[in-house]
């Protein structure tokens, strides 16, 4: 059996698993049943100075009858007062010492950071989550992503945070920027121990078509909400492997965004991920969801002959370069198996009309398309829509060609003009 | 004005007791069963179905929301859509084809999504259709079943004046007489009637072409005429005793069902006489009434039955008895019937079509009880009938038609069962259809 133990930089939890900042963490009593059911880790609903929320405040994005392949929210941080909080802050650490309980926070001036910083370390918690993430409401008072966006700005709080917190300090990083490696260095430069990302994209989830108003609806206006849920997980991918493979930063992330299963949670952290946090999923079909999480972790680790975590983080994210570097004589072709073919003929209108018009049809006797092999140009489209597993594969050719990338026929163009 | 016949339908009627077999989605079911919908390209659905309905279109725009237009999509090809989506056997058609089966998943449930985007239109009151500009040309249609009302709609739409002329006092053909009712009532029928009256099509119903009004008065008074008048009535095996009280025809027992109250609590003994779909019909539709004892009688084995099989499985878990290899031979008893005296048959040599023929066996007499036989050996031809009509050329009594549904007689067109010899509501609708386009072109050529 696999270890599934989990350490992101001091902080230690049973596993790897943690419930992020959000509605699943509101309470101490709900963080307490999370761990009962088995979650490693919970970080606390942001806690500042507490606010008013509005009514409704979530929008969901459905997909050909898929409920909440994306969701948003325009919801801000507690709307429970600081003093209950941390009253339950402590008991939860009381009745699980082996579990991390990150406090998550978001003030605005030093001396409030000072503050808040005191009561949570004071309340037990293993850690801190500055919340330099959101994009709603609270940007607009000058905090959440509007810091995360300003890196000198994000520096700097991380600095006050660490000097005055006796436990590790995580930030917590917007995916609000163009580009993510100048937050996260910042974050280091701040002295910051480890960084979680991503927190919701400023989006609109959608539009009332009778009522001509954007979701979420409040009282005939919305507002831009953040964005999570499955439909993010490839942005956050990208985002985690950015700074993975960046050579000057060499902290450890909290890896967040779309990670509703085991499988979600294992390209986490093969692209450089220590750990995982969850809201949407959890959000969705409940705490449960962990034990399968754990289990199918643990098996894949067993398959693969992982005995730790830290074996696999970052394995994939060595691999993930610039397109530049990529091997332009590396070459695949579709090929289809008739005997499991279904005779759909998606693959054939997919490169039809949207790719290279290489999949053909027989004039007679059979359903079966056939693949120009010489002419395809092994884009995968056929193979992502062919509805049966293994029916299209990917054959590799050997062109007997060799490594040539971007640079190199760049250079082989210019000698022989 | 024009007729409403639901008024001219008893409202006491014996199909009313008996509950869809394939009943209608609720908005849920629909929208989850169009979402598994594969959108194949080309789909072979389409490729089967006689009518070339857009199935993977109009499964979309459930799935969408859109179903004003999913409905559009299936009238467009498909003017009887609403009934088709019930009546069709789909098993055999389009849900038989659909490219799940060959994953062994369970194929997209067509027929219930088409009638969910139908019934959708219908309750909506939302009419597709209108008459086109007129061209002031008549045509005349003999009987108003299903092929000569999908004739009389593309006729209309076109700017022709179609006048549908029907023997029977109610429209719709056998859609509101002989469909069993578990998949059509009667009512559903005609609403679906009453939806091609709207485009401009006129029906005059209670009118016998042939009798009481001549092939030479129609052609005098229109422009070109369609025959869709289908089969003759019920044939009889000439066995001693078929003169009998309790002795019917299978479609005398269906009509009666479907328009009137039928008294099957007279009837605790039953014998169907047949193997076909119409013969599984009646066997399952007296189980359903409540008649205890029903078998059905057929004198070849059940690998040699031409009645679908998926009716079948059904007929059997109904309670359904069945005697094979059996031949009535006599109708016993007084003025009524009280037994059917059977010899058992057993299968020969292949004949020239290739099936066993079925001979009797020596000595194997032996008698089931019945009060009430219904023969459902076959429907007869028109052949008297289309005798009337000058230079018709008949083949084995049916109506002989080009590629474009125009008789040896250049006025005449025909399609649907009198053309095909007994098929499905779904290829009368198709063969009307296709025809309105070849008289189309005939009245465009001057005549
Ligand atoms: C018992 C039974 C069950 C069936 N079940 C199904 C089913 O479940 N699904 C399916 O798809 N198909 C079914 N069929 C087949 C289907 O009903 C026919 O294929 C279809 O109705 C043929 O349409 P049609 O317009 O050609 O003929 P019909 O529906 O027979 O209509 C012909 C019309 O012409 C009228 N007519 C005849 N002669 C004259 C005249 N001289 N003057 C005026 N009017 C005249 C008749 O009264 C009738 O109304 C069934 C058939 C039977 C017998
Ligand atoms: C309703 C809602 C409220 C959230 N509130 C917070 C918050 O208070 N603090 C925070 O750091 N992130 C908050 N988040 C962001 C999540 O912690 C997480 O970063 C994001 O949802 C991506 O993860 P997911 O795809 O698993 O949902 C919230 C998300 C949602 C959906
Ligand atoms: S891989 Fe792309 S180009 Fe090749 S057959 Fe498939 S869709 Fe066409």
């Amino acid at each position: 059996m696999a270890d599934l133990t989990s350490n992101l930089a001091g902080i230690k939890s049973p596993n790897p698993f943690w419930l992020a900042s959000a509605p699943p963490t509101n309470s101490g009593d709900q963080i307490m049943r999370a761990f009962e059911a088995g979650w490693g880790g919970a970080v606390w609903k942001t806690l500042g100075d507490p606010i008013v929320n509005v009514s409704s405040r979530y929008g969901g994005m459905d997909y050909n009858g898929t409920k909440m392949a994306g969701f948003n929210n325009i919801e801000l941080i507690t709307d429970r007062p600081l003093e209950v909080n941390f009253k339950e802050m402590a008991e939860v650490k009381k009745r699980f010492p082996n579990h991390a309980v990150i406090s998550s926070l978001m003030v605005e001036t030093k001396a409030e950071w000072k503050e808040i910083i005191k009561r949570s370390v004071d309340a037990g918690c293993d850690g801190l989550e500055l919340n330099f993430g959101c994009p709603h409401g609270m940007c607009e008072r000058g905090m959440g992503s509007a810091v995360g966006q300003e890196p000198k700005v994000l520096e700097e709080i991380t600095s006050w945070a660490v000097e005055y917190s006796s436990v590790p300090v995580i930030v917590k990083l917007t995916p609000n920027v163009s580009e993510i490696v100048p937050p996260g260095l910042a974050a280091m430069r701040g002295k910051a121990h480890a960084v979680s990302l991503i927190n919701t994209i400023k989006s609109v989830i959608g539009v009332d078509l009778d009522r001509m108003v954007p979701l979420p609806y409040v009282g005939g206006k919305s507002s831009n909400g953040g964005y999570c849920g499955p439909a993010v997980k490839p942005i956050a991918l990208r985002m985690v492997g950015d700074l993975a493979r960046h050579p000057q930063f060499n902290i450890p992330i909290s890896g967040i965004g779309g990670v509703s299963n085991w499988r979600d949670a294992a390209e986490f952290i093969l692209m450089g991920a220590t750990n995982v946090q969850v809201c949407t999923a959890v959000m969705h079909y409940g705490f449960r969801i962990v034990e399968d999480m754990i289990e199918g972790l643990s098996n894949y680790m067993d398959e693969k002959g992982f005995k730790t975590i830290d074996e696999m983080v970052g394995l994939a994210s060595r691999n993930f370069t610039e397109w530049g570097e990529l091997d332009l004589n590396f070459k695949v072709v579709a090929d289809i198996d008739a005997s499991k073919c279904i005779e759909c003929q998606l693959c054939y209108i997919a490169c039809w009309d949207g790719a290279h018009q290489c999949i053909h049809l027989h004039e007679h006797d059979t359903r079966v398309p056939y693949v120009d092999q010489e002419h395809c140009v092994g884009c995968n489209l056929c193979s992502l829509v062919c509805p049966v597993p293994g029916c299209i594969s990917m054959k590799e050719i050997d062109q007997g060609k060799g490594f040539m990338n971007w640079k190199q026929y760049q250079e082989q163009l210019a000698a022989q003009a | 004005m024009t007729q409403n016949y639901l008024e001219n339908l008893a409202t006491e009627r014996s199909e009313t007791a008996i509950t869809d077999y394939k009943p209608r989605f609720t908005d849920l079911q629909a929208v989850a069963e169009a979402n598994r919908c594969l959108y194949c390209h080309d789909a072979p659905c389409i490729q089967v179905c006689p009518t070339e309905i857009n199935i993977p279109e109009f499964i979309h725009r459930i799935a969408s929301g859109n179903l004003k237009g999913s409905a559009r999509t299936i009238l467009d090809s498909n003017i009887l859509g609403l009934s088709c989506a019930s009546v069709c056997p789909v098993e055999v058609l389009c849900v038989g084809s659909c490219v799940y089966n060959h994953m062994q998943i369970k194929p997209i449930e067509i027929g219930r999504l088409q009638r969910y985007a139908t019934e959708y239109a219908y309750e909506k009151g939302i009419q597709f259709y209108k008459k086109g500009p007129d061209t002031g040309k008549k045509v005349a249609l003999i009987g108003a079943g299903p092929a000569s009302l999908a004739c009389a709609a593309q006729l209309a739409i076109m700017g022709h004046n179609p006048v549908i002329f029907e023997r029977h006092t109610l429209p719709g053909g056998l859609n509101t007489t002989g469909v069993a009712p578990y998949k059509l009532r009667a009512d559903t029928s005609l609403r679906e009637v009453a939806y091609i009256q709207e485009i401009g099509v006129e029906i005059r119903t209670g009118v016998a072409v042939g009798s009481d009004v001549s092939f030479a008065d129609l052609e005098a008074q229109y422009d070109a005429i369609f025959i869709g008048a289908g089969l003759g009535p019920d044939s009889f095996l000439d066995v001693p005793g078929e003169d009998k009280e309790g002795v019917f025809g299978a479609l005398e027992v269906i009509e009666a069902l479907k328009l009137t109250q039928f008294p099957a609590e007279k009837y605790p003994n039953a014998v169907v006489v047949g193997g076909g779909n119409t013969a599984l019909d009646v066997v399952r539709e007296l189980r359903k009434l409540g008649v205890p004892n029903v078998t059905m009688v057929y004198r070849r084995g059940e690998a040699q039955m031409s009645g679908y099989a998926h009716e079948m499985a059904a007929a059997r878990q109904e309670g359904v008895q069945f005697q094979f290899l059996a031949l009535p031979v006599e109708y016993v008893g007084e003025a009524h019937v009280s037994a059917v005296r059977c010899v058992k048959m057993a299968l020969g040599e292949p004949d020239a079509s290739g099936r066993r023929s079925p001979e009797p066996v020596a000595g194997s007499e032996f008698e089931l009880p019945a009060n009430l036989v219904a023969l459902a050996t076959g429907q007869g031809k028109l052949t008297e009938l289309f005798g009337k009509i000058s230079q018709l050329e008949l083949n084995r009594g049916r109506v002989v038609v080009n590629a474009v549904g125009q008789t040896s007689n250049p006025k005449y067109f025909a399609g649907g069962d009198c053309v095909n010899g007994g098929k499905e509501v779904v290829n009368a609708a198709a063969e009307g259809k296709h025809a309105a386009f070849g008289i189309d072109a005939y009245l465009k050529e001057g005549n």
